[in-house]
């Protein structure tokens, strides 16, 4: 299964590189994101600061729509998946290998909102440990879902729209923990934090098990 | 010897449409069957319940010894489909592409190079992106992907459409060396005279079912 995972995450990260829509795309209107709240918030009452790790999350929240959607639109075209599904792969190693192609791309997209609401925001990025030890297992959670949620809705002809209906509610979870733990690290309250980190971590593991048990028929239905 | 492809009464349906309606077919090791048909007569759903991609929910179905409506991922392994779509990346090489799908099946780089080399793709075309070949370029590295494979049984849905000359007399000469090595290869085509050259027999789809079953030599 790891060795598959290898495979179809080399794969999708190759692609990546050479299509370059994480940096050239999604990036961009993750940025675009935080600027339209910094005009919605005043920024000298404080309200942007405070609200930093919300708007954050939510910002990699809406991003990975786009990532995960472009990620499965990449086996749905041409005949793609009838092809995975000719292959040797097995269905938790392809759902590991395109989780793990999602989840690198969200890290550049944290790097680049982390330098975002500090520039845009005046956010001091304190408590790097907590921030570091939110975001893996946060970006391992919202990946995971996001592709177990990708293949659900690329059997279906409105999966466009019907992905973020289906994604956001589910991820709604990670989106408070993140938050919740995000904010106490930028304002230094790091054992406020760490409970949150814990409960990131259930909701990842739960997120890959579903994953892992569920992607094989979920690609044979769709 | 049990044949290769045995479907007895088979029934496979799309949504509640019975696409297949009780296919009546044997295929034997090696043979060459040029399967016809007009539009719709069911003979891409039929290769493609051949490869387990569709369920056979009725009648009997056996392919490569498996029966299809017990398991049908231990005979995906076996089988090579070449179908309307080529099931390539655009933004990927051609080399990369056949490279992944070659150890998504398990097959070595080396099968894949070999493929490469087959395909006449193991020149400037190689580093090629897919998205910039012709139509024709594209069916060769998907037809080199499936060789890689080193399939027991070929599914050649429409194989020559969108190549030149030199492509279509190609692929005849890889049907050939495969049914020559023991391949057995089910061809769906509208090429009639072309396929006819290649096949052993002609097998003629309508509504669903096998209306005609005839050997090449009664077939003019």
């Amino acid at each position: 299964m790891l060795r598959d995972a290898r495979l179809v995450a080399g794969k999708d990260l190759r692609l990546e590189w050479r299509s370059r829509v994480t940096i050239g795309q999604v990036a961009p209107f993750a940025l675009l994101v935080l600027v339209l709240f910094a005009f919605a918030f005043d920024p000298d009452s404080g309200s942007l600061q405070r609200a930093a790790a919300g708007l954050f999350w939510v910002a990699v929240l809406f991003s990975s729509v786009l990532a995960v959607q472009r990620s499965m639109a990449m086996e749905a075209a041409d005949g793609n998946r009838d092809a995975l599904r000719l292959s040797l792969l097995d269905p938790g190693g392809i759902f590991l290998g395109k989780a793990a192609a999602v989840a690198v791309q969200l890290v550049v997209l944290e790097v680049v909102l982390l330098i975002g609401i500090a520039v845009l925001y005046g956010t001091r990025l304190t408590g790097a440990g907590l921030l570091l030890a939110t975001c893996a297992p946060a970006t391992a959670g919202i990946a995971a879902a996001g592709t177990l949620y990708g293949v659900l809705a690329a059997g279906l002809r409105v999966r466009e729209t019907l992905l973020p209906l289906l994604l956001l509610p589910v991820l709604a979870p990670v989106l408070i923990g993140a938050t919740q733990a995000f904010d106490a690290a930028l304002q230094g309250d790091l054992g406020e934090g760490w409970p949150w980190v814990g409960l990131l971590t259930v909701f990842a593991l739960l997120y890959i098990a579903s994953g892992v048990a569920a992607f094989g028929p979920l690609l044979e239905e769709s | 010897m049990e044949p290769v492809v045995h479907f007895r009464s088979a029934v496979a349906l799309l949504g509640r449409f019975p696409a297949l309606a009780g296919v009546d077919l044997d295929v034997g090791r090696g043979e060459v069957v040029l399967l016809q048909g007009p539009n719709g007569a069911g003979k891409t759903t039929l290769l493609r319940a051949c490869a387990g991609l569709v369920a056979v929910v009725g009648g009997e179905a056996r392919v490569l010894g498996e029966d299809l409506r017990l398991d049908r991922r231990t005979v995906r392994r076996r089988v090579g489909l070449l179908g309307h779509a080529t099931a390539l990346y655009d933004e990927l090489t051609v080399a990369d592409n056949v490279h992944f799908w070659a150890r998504a099946a398990g097959a070595s780089r080396a099968d894949a190079d070999g493929a490469l080399t087959r395909l006449g793709l193991d020149g400037r075309l190689r580093d090629v992106a897919v998205h910039r070949l012709s139509a024709g370029q594209r069916r060769r590295t998907s037809i080199a992907a499936m060789l890689a494979r080193r399939p027991e049984l070929w599914l050649l849905d429409e194989p020559h459409a969108g190549l030149d000359a030199a492509g279509r007399d190609l692929v005849d000469g890889l049907v050939g060396e495969a049914s020559a090595a023991g391949a057995t290869v089910l061809v769906a085509s509208h090429e009639l005279e072309r396929a006819q050259a290649l096949a052993g027999r002609i097998v003629t789809v309508a509504g669903g079912a096998v209306v005609e079953d005839r050997v090449v030599a009664d077939a003019s």
